[in-house]
């Protein structure tokens, strides 16, 4: 198969169909064809979490993966955390405790702990460091994403 | 990323047609955290990339067959972190899988991909040699299977033949409980290849087997036959004797940038030592479970 490929993806749940060219990445197809700029672009070599998504139910770094390889799959990304318009409580917790300075981050940092969040309850400081390990921030807001994460897992075991 | 044809067999046989056919021009893509890397710098630049991740034969697993685990050469480094056998029984393989680079990287990377990139710095590298893995390989002639010492030439270069994929590594379930560990170290914590990667396998009859890795083109293993070096209460002159004679075959090269080999070789030798002790313990644990 060379020239452009056609596949299926069903994107923050929805299903779309259409072509790619068998070297763009997922990330690239994210951003440029579907306009989906929530993903950032940044290191390109797996090391920073910028371009961080969920790939049948696992996240990955799109900037790693060929839009070929998702073919028949389930991505969701930062823009498919909200719904209605209303932030997931995750979202809410980041602004509340001013984790966000330039914000170029911040998505790979929400859809990583995001993920978190669904396989471990209530993490730790050390599972939250672990776990947003693959994520870096320049302007260092470490300690308040880390207490935004905690903040929104505490929120969520009160709400249930 | 220059363009390429993309590939997607359904079954091994198509896959190693393809390969075959193709030869040097054509590269597996398994996980592809190393290799679409190179694709994107260029250092690699297939005309066509063959995924393994549609073939039957190929699903990704852990299974138990004849008293040997069977692990798929596209399972991922999360799932073989979390696998309740590995961490029994292979302790020094699930925690080598559990510090491959990021949640992300890990959901991705497979351990096929991990051992035929081949890199000095591959963390289940030592460990596989630690736990006696047998690579399972597919080809044009059929099937083959290599003990792991066999597997590594050099840094990026494996014994893997034109026209061959890796379809499984096999690990021999031990007779007798076993202890082991997967040592390393970083620039830092977290997100790092290794400077140092060691493990170590102590079994009941007390046999020591060390492996390490990133101090020279491919990772080594040795081991004492002795018992000496598993032996507390060994004359401690005879201990470091037989260590600096295992650790021999480290020669970190000095053009590395993640660390000077003077570090490197200090390192090793803590480690191998700090190694030593841990297994000897988790035996220890490990007969008193029995
Ligand atoms: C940010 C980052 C951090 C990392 N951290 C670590 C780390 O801490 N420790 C570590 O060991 N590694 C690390 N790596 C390297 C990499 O993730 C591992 O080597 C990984 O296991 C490679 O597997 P893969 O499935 O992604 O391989 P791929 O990239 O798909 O393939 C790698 C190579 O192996 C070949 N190949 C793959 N599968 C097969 C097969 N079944 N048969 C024949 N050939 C095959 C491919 O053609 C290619 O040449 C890191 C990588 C990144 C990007």
């Amino acid at each position: 198969m060379s020239g452009r490929i056609p596949i299926q993806v069903t994107v923050n749940g929805r299903a779309r169909a259409f072509e790619v060219a068998a070297h763009h990445t997922l990330l690239e197809v994210l951003r440029d064809d579907l306009q989906l700029t929530g993903t950032k672009e940044c290191c390109l070599v797996g090391e920073c979490g910028a371009c961080t998504v969920r790939l049948d139910g696992r996240i990955v770094d799109s900037c790693l993966v060929l839009a070929v390889e998702a073919d028949g799959g389930e991505v969701t990304t930062v823009e498919g955390l909200a719904s209605d318009g209303r932030l997931s409580r995750l979202q809410g917790a980041f602004l509340d405790e001013g984790a966000v300075q330039c914000g170029f981050c911040i998505p790979g940092q929400i859809v990583a702990a995001d993920d978190l969040l669904r396989r471990v309850a209530r993490p730790t400081v050390g599972e939250i460091q672990e776990g947003l390990a693959g994520n870096l921030c320049r302007c260092a807001c470490y300690g308040q994403i880390t207490a935004a994460v905690a903040a929104a897992a505490a929120a969520e075991a009160g709400a249930r | 990323m220059h363009a390429f044809s993309y590939e997607r067999p359904a079954t091994l046989a198509r896959a190693v047609a393809l390969l075959e056919a193709h030869g040097p021009e054509a590269r597996v893509l398994a996980g592809g955290t190393d290799l679409i890397i190179r694709l994107r710098d260029g250092s690699l630049a297939p005309t066509v990339v063959v995924d393994l991740k549609r073939i039957a034969e190929l699903e990704p697993g852990i299974r138990e067959a004849d008293g040997r685990l069977v692990i798929g050469a596209t399972t991922v480094m999360t799932d073989i972190a979390a696998d309740a056998r590995i961490r029994r029984r292979f302790e020094a393989l699930a925690e080598a899988a559990a510090v491959v680079g990021s949640v992300q990287i890990r959901n991705r990377a497979t351990l096929g991909g991990n051992i035929c990139n081949a890199s000095p710095a591959a963390d289940t590298a030592p460990a596989l040699l630690v736990h006696g893995a047998v690579v399972v390989i597919a080809g044009p002639s059929g099937s083959r299977r290599i003990p792991i010492d066999g597997w590594f030439v050099r840094s990026g270069v494996t014994t893997l033949g034109r026209g061959e994929l890796v379809t499984a590594i096999e690990l021999p379930l031990p007779a007798a409980p076993m202890g082991s560990v997967h040592l390393r170290r970083t620039r830092r914590r977290g997100h790092d290849l290794a400077s140092v990667t060691l493990c170590c396998g102590v079994d009941a009859s007390g046999v020591t087997r060390l492996a390490y890795g990133s101090v020279g083109p491919r990772p080594v293993l040795a081991v004492d036959a002795t018992g000496v070096l598993a032996d507390r209460d060994a004359a401690p002159d005879a201990r470091t004797g037989l260590l600096e004679r295992m650790l021999a075959e480290a020669t970190p090269s000095a053009r590395s940038m993640r660390a000077s080999p003077d570090y490197r070789l200090a390192m090793l030798r803590v480690l191998a030592r700090r190694g030593v002790d841990i297994a000897t313990a988790r035996l220890a644990a490990a007969e008193g479970r029995r």
